[in-house]
């Protein structure tokens, strides 16, 4: 068992979010990445914050966990915010600290950078609170279908992506139990000089490639009897189908991108 | 060494909204050189309970006394790799953590961690691998080479190698055949005699707590449901039946017995033949005076 | 690992295995799913041969589940796994749907149709592993020692379900085991030792054999040793027992006759 946190693991839930087609959520977070760096003006970087937190506050998760969740990046928040209070020299001085200046002009840019930096972030991990790894794969995988015109693996790749999320509990899991069983035969993971910490995960890494290997080869005997002969012929219970649910929040971000376009330097 | 829970409770994930209690207000006490059996459920606390006895958790609440070390939410042995050399761990399916190229450096590992001289482990590794059933050929030998049962031994034998003096077995037979799940259990039971070990025993066998436990804690939902002496706690049946735990088939026979014949014949760990010639007299005096 | 073994089960008929570790067992198991081919002599399922040709349409009819719980389990939610051998073989998404329902009402698991697997205990997830198989129809279900990872209370469950599934289909059951409820379950045993067929009887027949089972590192129930402890102390029990309620008619006709 883990005790701490995992950024973005996914919460169940039944909000709008939690329902649309994981593709609709994967195309809306790939443009609203890129729409981000367009946003240039307070009204435009207002129109694009009320957009993720309304869409935050529709996914009914608990504030204080996406924040918690969130902890590891505020770090970089706030240094991207300090790096140009320093770096940029434009606008009026609005303190001077024995030669140090701090330029209005640097307080806008780092207020703006670290925005855009904190909106990616939080928008980017509402697809994994609201979205199982397992439909993000079959998003992908129907996605990339156009693919499997050039031969690439389309059908492998997907069953890989999803017996790896299949196993990362189970991994993690035995991770723990070695660590621990480790631990109790004096391996120390977490003192001493760094020469000695490196030496260390050899007990905890040999075991955990053992016991992989040896799941995989279990695992592949077991699809194998279960008639698994390749992605040919196969027919699939997962399937994405776009309601209309999905339409009036495609509809509603083109409004947004508009919207976000006409108040440019406002 | 003394065990003693004292109002524990351990939560994992707290303030998260996977936040789940596996221990809940947990008290006993395991007296020093006692062979105790812990029994409850998968998910009745029992692994939780093991991870607090060296350490390796410590208690949301509560408080762990082992020997003179404490552990409590916010305090911890100043040296807490004295205190897993005192109390050695063998995890179910240990073998899943040998790693070394040989069998005799995997042994050596957990005494060379805990700072134990290199003629002393050498000492130590001869006489624990007649101890733990081995012999001295396969010691230069890879560990994965071996067979399941082999290499389950070769991972006791690195924690008994510690020599400490609380040794704490997660279901050791657990995958085994009959016949290496009885070596295995007189294994533990002739360390116990001999050494005078403080054993704590977790498993689902009752059979097991009842052959070589003197004391039995049976945990329900993280709570302590019964403890006592294998003779009082393993021959309540309505109250082991309740929370859907087996009753020893001993336990089990004797209820039946006294059904159909109406005759009480007490439970008192008593062997096989020692309960024949109990039902034969009992028989025979039943003839005398009806 | 084996030699010279030759046995037949018939169609409808619940076998046990048994035999100490490494004796062969699991290699009769893969063999007759074709995960294995014999190196010499032939097995014959529903008079087909198992071979590379035949080897698909024989685990059609041969479904196997396996020793580890998470081993086996591909899907990344219960319907998903249950669903992977059905893809594997192009059936239509609705019966999909159909025989999923279906399936996990026969296991007793139709409230866990959405669960991931790792919030099932084992016994869940063997019963998953087990309505994987029944969705494919096999007429064959061999368990190759299911319940070995499981607690008491995963192994009542799997037993509870196989009985159930065996009422409502008709499947020869092969149980490769070391649980001796298990054993006694069945209607014909076969003992394995040393990669030899070392006896085939019923459960009674096996029992009687005590001293030397235990010769070759097997168990012998509870109330069979009891019996014997009878005899040497003077009660007479005439009829090999397998169970208590056996032991206690036995007890009373002696008793009565003493």
């Amino acid at each position: 068992m883990n005790n701490g946190l995992i950024i973005g693991q996914y919460v169940p839930g039944e909000s709008l979010v939690h329902r649309l087609d994981p593709r609709t959520k994967i195309t809306v977070i790939f443009f609203f990445v890129f729409i981000v760096f367009l946003a240039n003006s307070v009204v435009s970087y207002s129109v694009l914050t009320l957009f993720a937190l309304a869409s935050t506050f529709t996914t009914r998760i608990p504030i204080y966990y996406i924040l918690k969740g969130l902890t590891p990046v505020w770090f970089l928040i706030v240094f991207t915010f300090i790096l140009h209070l320093i770096v940029t020299n434009e606008g009026n001085v609005l303190i001077n600290i024995i030669g140090f200046k701090i330029y209005s002009g640097g307080v806008i840019q780092g207020f703006a950078i670290s925005m855009r930096f904190f909106l990616l972030i939080l928008v980017t991990s509402l697809l994994t609170l609201t979205t199982t790894p397992i439909e993000i794969t079959d998003a992908i995988e129907d996605m990339l279908h156009p693919l499997k015109k050039v031969r690439f693996p389309v059908h492998e790749l997907a069953l890989m992506m999803s017996i790896s999320l299949r196993f990362i509990p189970t991994l993690m899991q035995e991770t723990d139990k070695i660590s621990k069983a480790q631990a109790s035969r004096g391996v120390d993971f977490r003192t001493g000089p760094l020469k000695e910490r490196i030496k260390a995960v050899v007990p905890l890494l040999v075991p955990l490639f053992v016991s992989a290997f040896k799941r995989a080869e279990e695992l592949a005997m077991a699809m194998e009897a279960r008639g698994y002969q390749g992605g040919e012929g196969r027919s699939k219970l997962r399937e994405l189908k776009l309601e209309k649910r999905d339409f009036i929040i495609f509809a509603l971000f083109i409004a947004v991108v508009i919207t976000l376009f006409a108040t440019r330097n406002y | 060494m003394d065990i003693t829970f004292n109002h524990v409770s351990y939560i994992y994930q707290a303030n998260t909204p996977f936040a789940h209690k596996a221990i809940d207000d947990l008290s006993f006490h395991i007296p020093s050189g006692s062979f105790t059996a812990v029994v409850g459920h998968t998910g009745s606390g029992k692994s939780t309970l093991i991870q607090h006895l060296n350490g390796l958790i410590r208690p949301s609440d509560g408080e762990v006394s082992i020997g003179d070390y404490r552990l409590t939410n916010n305090a911890k042995p100043a040296d807490m790799k004295e205190l897993r050399s005192r109390v050695g761990v063998v995890f179910q399916y240990p073998e899943h953590q040998l790693f070394e190229e040989t069998v005799k450096k995997d042994i050596a590992f957990g005494p060379e961690n805990f700072g134990v001289a290199s003629e002393e482990i050498d000492k130590r590794i001869s006489r624990i691998t007649a101890d733990v059933g081995l012999n001295e050929e396969q010691l230069e030998r890879s560990p994965f080479d071996l067979s399941g049962g082999q290499m389950r031994r070769v991972a006791i034998a690195g924690v008994l190698a510690v020599q400490p003096e609380v040794l704490v077995l997660d279901e050791p037979t657990a995958g085994l055949d009959p016949r290496g799940q009885h070596e295995m259990m007189e294994m533990f039971h002739n360390l116990h005699e001999q050494q005078r070990l403080t054993t704590i025993l977790v498993t689902h066998s009752m059979e097991d707590a009842v052959r070589y436990a003197d004391h039995v804690i049976i945990l329900n939902n993280g709570t302590k449901y019964m403890e006592g002496k294998p003779e009082d706690v393993l021959s309540r049946k309505e109250a082991l039946q309740r929370v859907q735990l087996d009753v020893p088939e001993m336990v089990q026979f004797l209820d039946a017995f006294e059904k159909k014949f109406g005759k009480k014949i007490p439970f008192r760990r008593q062997s096989a033949a020692a309960i024949a010639s109990e039902i034969r007299d009992r028989l025979r005096e039943g003839d005398r005076y009806e | 690992m084996l030699k010279n073994c030759s046995f037949s089960i018939h169609e409808n008929e619940a076998v046990a295995i048994i035999g100490h570790n490494g004796s062969g067992k699991s290699t009769i198991a893969k063999l007759m799913n074709g995960l294995l081919f014999p190196q010499e002599g032939e097995i014959l399922i529903n008079g087909q041969p198992v071979n590379a040709e035949t080897v698909w349409d024989i685990r059609k009819d041969v479904g196997m589940v396996f020793q580890n719980p998470d081993n086996q389990f591909v899907g990344t939610t219960v319907q998903d796994d249950i669903a992977f051998g059905m893809e594997n073989r192009g059936i239509p998404r609705d019966e999909m749907v159909k025989r999923i329902a279906q399936t996990l009402d026969a296991v007793g698991m139709q409230d866990y149709r959405l669960t991931e697997p790792h919030k099932l205990s084992g016994g869940q997830k063997q019963r998953v592993a087990i309505a994987s198989v029944l969705a494919i129809f096999p007429k064959v279900l061999i368990l190759d020692e299911a319940t070995a990872m499981l607690d008491p209370k995963g192994r009542k469950e799997i037993m509870n379900t196989v009985t159930m599934v065996q009422e409502q289909r008709h499947l020869s059951l092969i149980t490769i085991t070391h649980d001796l409820q298990e054993v006694v379950q069945a209607e014909r045993v076969i003992v394995m030792n040393k990669g030899k067929v070392w006896d085939e009887a019923t459960p009674r027949g096996i029992f009687a054999r005590k001293g030397e089972l235990r010769s070759i590192g097997l168990d012998v129930p509870f109330v069979a040793i009891l019996s014997e402890e009878l005899r040497k102390a003077g009660v007479p029990i005439m009829n090999e027992v397998l169970d208590q309620d056996e032991l206690l008619e036995e007890l009373w006709t002696s008793h009565s006759t003493m």
